[in-house]
């Protein structure tokens, strides 16, 4: 990272919220809060955001859980 | 930043084990494509099959009834109400999403009820008959197998889907693995032949992963129920899932390659001998007709206590 972003944002996860360092990656994020990209779907107002992008100070981005469990 | 194969703008998803990243609009035809190429590849069914697709409201079922409807299979759904609310009507919720789907697109829906059909909810069943300690899963699995394949049969179509996708049938598979559970290893598979009046059972969606059936509805926008059922919180295919998704996140491609290497290894025989044993003869069910491994009555029919006399099926 060259300029670091000052700030935070946040990712939510159902009932859980984390408070992650702005100018990170999305899937740095999700690793930085201790879940792992493969599991969760990031979108930021309802639509699905590349896990490539950076955060800015404030964000709220909002994670899908994609496992369902049960042997259906 | 990652820019779409197709078309060079800003993709929205990266598949790591595909190297592959697309834009919304392509990755929505992508998935389909996707599908309709392993309907063909697997032989599961042709437009001229009457297929069945059970709905359980969540992302995948919905994503598989949407995505045959779009390539023009003959497609109805079955939705089986289960009778659980878990303090967040969760079969009530879920029948209303699906009823809603079936009508936006004017596609036919069957409902069954359990309670209406057999007097009790599916909990209901686990508890009286003390099976599964504490969960109905087991009862639930045998269920809604049994209902699945008696509308079929009733109604004449050839084919069931299910929307299993891959992180699901390698999450069985793990299960299965760990507790070499091998007469299970010879049964699992995406395309199971119609035999002894059992309905040909399909898995169109096996070669996705969970993430991308995930992001096919949510870029579709299809309405889905996103609570768990209620009796799966803690479940051991949610444990395993996650395992296999931390192997994955090390190694980009690690489910798939687990998953289609042991389907290789099956179609080269390594599981012959138990598969024998596993397709011995099947008997039909002396109350309701339905094919069962030992004479007598079904596991379905020592369970439930119907409440309107069962009209046995006759056999195709
Ligand atoms: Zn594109
Ligand atoms: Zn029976």
């Amino acid at each position: 990272m060259k300029d670091k972003a000052r700030g935070t944002a946040t990712l939510i996860l159902r009932d859980q919220t984390f408070t992650v360092p702005a100018g990170i990656t999305v899937r740095e994020a999700i690793r930085h809060a201790g879940l792992v990209p493969e599991s969760v779907l990031p979108t930021r107002e309802g639509e699905l955001i590349p896990e490539d992008e950076r955060l800015q100070d404030g964000d709220v981005i909002r994670l899908v859980a994609v496992i369902s469990g049960g042997w259906a | 930043m990652k820019r779409c194969r197709k078309c060079g703008e800003r993709a929205v998803i990266y598949m790591r084990q595909h190297r592959l990243a697309l834009c919304k609009e392509h990755y929505l035809e992508w998935f389909v494509e996707q599908t309709a190429r392993t309907i063909r590849k697997y032989r599961m069914f042709t437009k001229h099959d009457r297929v069945l697709v059970a709905v359980s409201g969540g992302k995948d079922s919905l994503a598989l009834w949407d995505v045959l409807w779009r390539l023009g299979y003959q497609a109805d759904g079955l939705y089986i109400g289960l009778g659980i609310d878990g303090g967040i009507a969760y079969s009530d919720r879920s029948q209303e999403v699906v009823e809603a789907f079936a009508q936006e697109r004017g596609l036919h829906l069957i409902v069954e009820d359990v309670p209406t059909l057999y007097g009790e909810s599916i909990p209901e069943m686990a508890r009286r008959t003390h099976r599964g300690r504490g969960k109905p899963c087991s009862v639930c699995g045998l269920v809604k197998r049994h209902i699945m394949n008696r509308v079929a049969r009733d109604h004449g179509y050839t084919v069931l889907a299910t929307g299993h996708n891959l992180d699901d049938e390698a999450a069985v598979l793990f299960a299965n693995v760990m507790t070499w559970q091998v007469g299970y290893l010879a049964r699992q598979d995406p395309v199971l032949p119609a035999r002894d009046g059992l309905v040909k059972k399909v898995k169109p969606f096996f070669r996705f992963y969970e993430r991308e059936t995930a992001a096919y509805a949510l870029l579709r926008g299809i309405a889905y129920i996103y609570d768990e059922c209620p009796f799966a919180q803690g479940a051991k295919s949610i444990y395993f899932k996650e395992v296999l998704n931390r192997l994955e996140e090390e190694r980009p491609g690690t489910k798939l390659q687990f998953f289609l290497g042991f389907l290789k290894a099956k179609k080269q025989g390594a599981f012959a001998a138990i598969q024998e044993q596993a397709e011995g003869e099947l008997h039909a069910c002396e109350v309701c007709g339905q094919p069962t491994t030992a004479p007598g009555r079904c596991a379905f029919c020592r369970l439930v206590t119907p409440l309107t006399s069962p009209t046995p099926t006759p056999s195709p």
